[in-house]
């Protein structure tokens, strides 16, 4: 399967119609989600009131957070592996994308933070200290990119280092989980996840939805832009050369 | 390629970044033979030798290496601390050779004098001398040699040659890349 | 496959150690210097300093091996030894591994030796304490050398790569900087902990050189 989505010309030609479809769902989701969650659903008190109304951005980016790391890892994986070009582009792609969204959700959750925990960063909160790490790793997967002179090395550097953080990563959130868990007592925040209202369930599923679209069809728009980068410094290396 | 020959190269081509360096590059190595690559610089001279190394990867083509092989490259390998009777020793071991041979290498390579100076305060020559001389701490059938003669002087330039000679005339093989023009009998030129 | 060139690997890499800063004083002098500016900035008070000194530690402990880091793989494609040691009959998961633990043999160990003194200035108790303090920061230690090692091995070729060693590393020293702590706090895991620290280690003494020995493949190239 990775081989037939592994041909760049093949995937120009999916994402050609694809990322404009997948702009437009995230585009329709969002915009439901956000209604939904700004007037529509009651506001819970014991949440801090309106500002948990922030969450409707605040668990998509979570999700996406996690998800794209795994993503980047996955993709980094089969490049180590079988060599495919699109798996180095999309694991290039993926990173600023997944920084960024890692970062939304730091700063939701500061935002959310202040009026719940009367805190805007809570180091006993062990998904926020995870959260943190995981947008050092960006940080240092695009760093280590960056710094390498061919795109070559650079799809090799960055596979080692995706491959061996994402090996880390269970070992990170267990360390924290248990660091975090010493201080249980100082930790205000008990209701969420599975006890969540399922009056706020659809909307936040929906928002995730329509986060994860968007993520992908950005995804899908960096990768084409590389491909084309990388074929018009093709043609310049050969009209350079004379060859 | 030939059943003797003991290293062979078929359709070699790199990249570099979006640069083709060069590609389609074949050649076969037979004992007693001498390959000269040959180009201007920034040719790929260096990088098609590592790749016959197996320090570079290739982007297409296939290596067969039917036998042991020597590297030396443009930098000696020397740490700044370590001085020529050291370097020797250590590289005797870490290659499971005797060490009683490394007195009298040092003597062949005109190196008995500094034989405990650190490389820091040797001479470019004296630590070319001090990598050549690794050629001698175990019989390998192929050499390859990454501009050779650099920072050599005359004498050192005529032990090379001698080092050559007589390992071509045991059957062994040499592939080096070099500016000027060589100074030994070749066999075969690579234009890259 | 035969362990002389593993053992070279060893031999080499502390020779550069010794030859190359002083030894063990450059990294112990830094350890210690980071150590001792925290009373400056956070003020004498002996409580406060008692509460902090073990963690002050695990953090210049963090920092020491950074910077010392920086070097080992750097050198070795600079001066050309890196082609031997890949050309050699062992895998450069091993040649790294070595030279690593020569590394934090030379100079991660040290500091954890010299911690019981800086302990005491960070007014600790004499006591057994002291030297089980010294045991985790010795294995946590080595966790941090092979993690950092990865990102080390990773920058070779960079310049001014020390910056991106640590960028690259500092994610990779969390478990180990929390098991380190709990291990040495009172809190109800702080029983479990040491097993943590020491499984946390293995796991970067499992993982870390074939991390390595790829980067270092990648370096040569």
């Amino acid at each position: 399967m990775f081989s037939w989505f592994a041909n760049p010309h093949r995937f120009l030609m999916l994402s050609s119609w694809l990322a404009p479809l997948f702009y437009a769902a995230a585009a329709l989701l969002i915009a439901w989600g956000f209604w939904q969650g700004l007037w529509m659903v009651p506001k819970d008190d014991y949440q801090g009131g309106d500002i948990m109304r922030v969450m409707f951005i605040h668990v998509p980016a979570a999700w996406l957070a996690m998800a794209s790391y795994l993503g980047m890892a996955v993709m980094s994986f089969v490049w180590f592996i079988w060599r495919h070009e699109v798996a180095d582009i999309a694991a290039k792609a993926i990173a600023p994308l997944g920084a960024t969204w890692t970062a939304l959700c730091l700063v939701t959750g500061a935002i959310w933070g202040k009026p719940t925990w009367g805190t805007w960063w809570q180091w006993d909160d062990a998904r926020m200290m995870s959260v943190l790490f995981m947008f050092f790793l960006f940080l240092g997967y695009m760093a280590l990119r960056a710094a390498m002179d061919t795109r070559q090395k650079a799809a090799r550097a960055g596979a080692i280092l995706a491959m061996v953080g994402a090996l880390n990563v269970p070992l990170i959130k267990f360390s924290v989980d248990l660091f975090t868990s010493l201080h249980q007592d100082a930790s205000v925040i008990t209701a969420e996840g599975p006890k969540m209202a399922a009056v706020y369930l659809w909307p936040l599923l929906i928002s995730s939805l329509g986060h994860s679209l968007l993520f992908a069809a950005l995804v899908m728009t960096l990768m084409r832009a590389e491909i084309w980068t990388r074929r018009a410094a093709q043609i310049r290396a050969r009209l350079m050369t004379g060859d | 390629m030939s059943a003797g020959s003991l290293l062979s190269a078929a359709d070699i081509g790199m990249i570099r970044g979006e640069r083709l360096l060069f590609r389609g590059v074949s050649l076969s190595l037979a004992p007693g033979e001498a390959i000269v690559l040959r180009g201007p610089n920034g040719a790929g001279k260096t990088t098609l030798l590592r790749i016959l190394a197996g320090l570079t990867q290739a982007e297409t083509g296939m290596i067969d290496r039917n036998v042991p092989h020597h590297w030396v490259a443009h930098r000696d390998g020397l740490k700044p601390h370590e001085t020529p009777r050291e370097h020797l020793t250590l590289w005797a071991r870490a290659w499971g050779q005797p060490q009683t041979e490394i007195e009298p290498l040092l003597d062949k390579m005109g190196l008995s004098r500094p034989s405990d100076v650190p490389a820091k305060h040797l001479s470019a020559g004296q630590r070319r001398r001090t990598a050549l001389a690794r050629l001698h701490l175990e019989n390998r059938p192929v050499w390859l040699l990454d501009e050779p003669l650099t920072a050599l002087d005359a004498d050192g330039k005529a032990l090379l040659l001698d080092m050559i000679s007589a390992h071509r005339t045991q059957g062994g093989g040499l592939i080096a890349a070099l500016h000027g023009d060589p100074e030994f009998e070749i066999d075969m030129q690579v234009d890259i | 496959m035969s362990p002389a060139p593993i053992l070279s690997a060893f031999q080499q890499a502390l020779g550069e150690a010794w030859a190359g800063g002083a030894g063990a004083l450059l990294p112990v002098g830094f350890f210690a210097g980071a150590a001792v500016l925290v009373p400056l900035g956070v003020g004498t008070d002996p409580e406060t300093l008692r509460a902090i000194g073990p963690g002050i530690l695990w953090v210049s402990l963090a920092l020491s091996s950074l910077v010392t880091l920086e070097r080992i793989f750097q050198a070795d494609a600079e001066d050309g030894s890196l082609d031997l040691w890949l050309q050699t009959s062992a895998p450069a998961a091993s040649i790294a591994a070595a030279k690593t633990f020569a590394h934090w043999l030379t100079a991660g160990l040290p500091l954890a030796l010299l911690s019981p003194l800086l302990l005491l200035m960070f007014q600790a108790q004499i006591g057994g304490a002291l030297v089980e303090n010294m045991l985790y920061y010795a294995i946590g230690g080595l966790a941090f050398y092979f993690w950092g090692g990865v990102g080390a091995a990773l920058a070779a070729t960079v310049r001014r790569g020390g910056l991106l060693i640590s960028l690259i590393a500092l994610p990779l020293y969390v478990p180990t900087a929390i098991f380190g702590a709990l291990a040495m706090g009172d809190g109800p895991s702080s029983a479990a902990a040491p097993l943590f620290l020491a499984a946390s280690t293995l796991f970067a003494l499992a993982v870390a050189p074939f991390a390595m020995g790829a980067a270092l493949r990648l370096a040569a190239d």
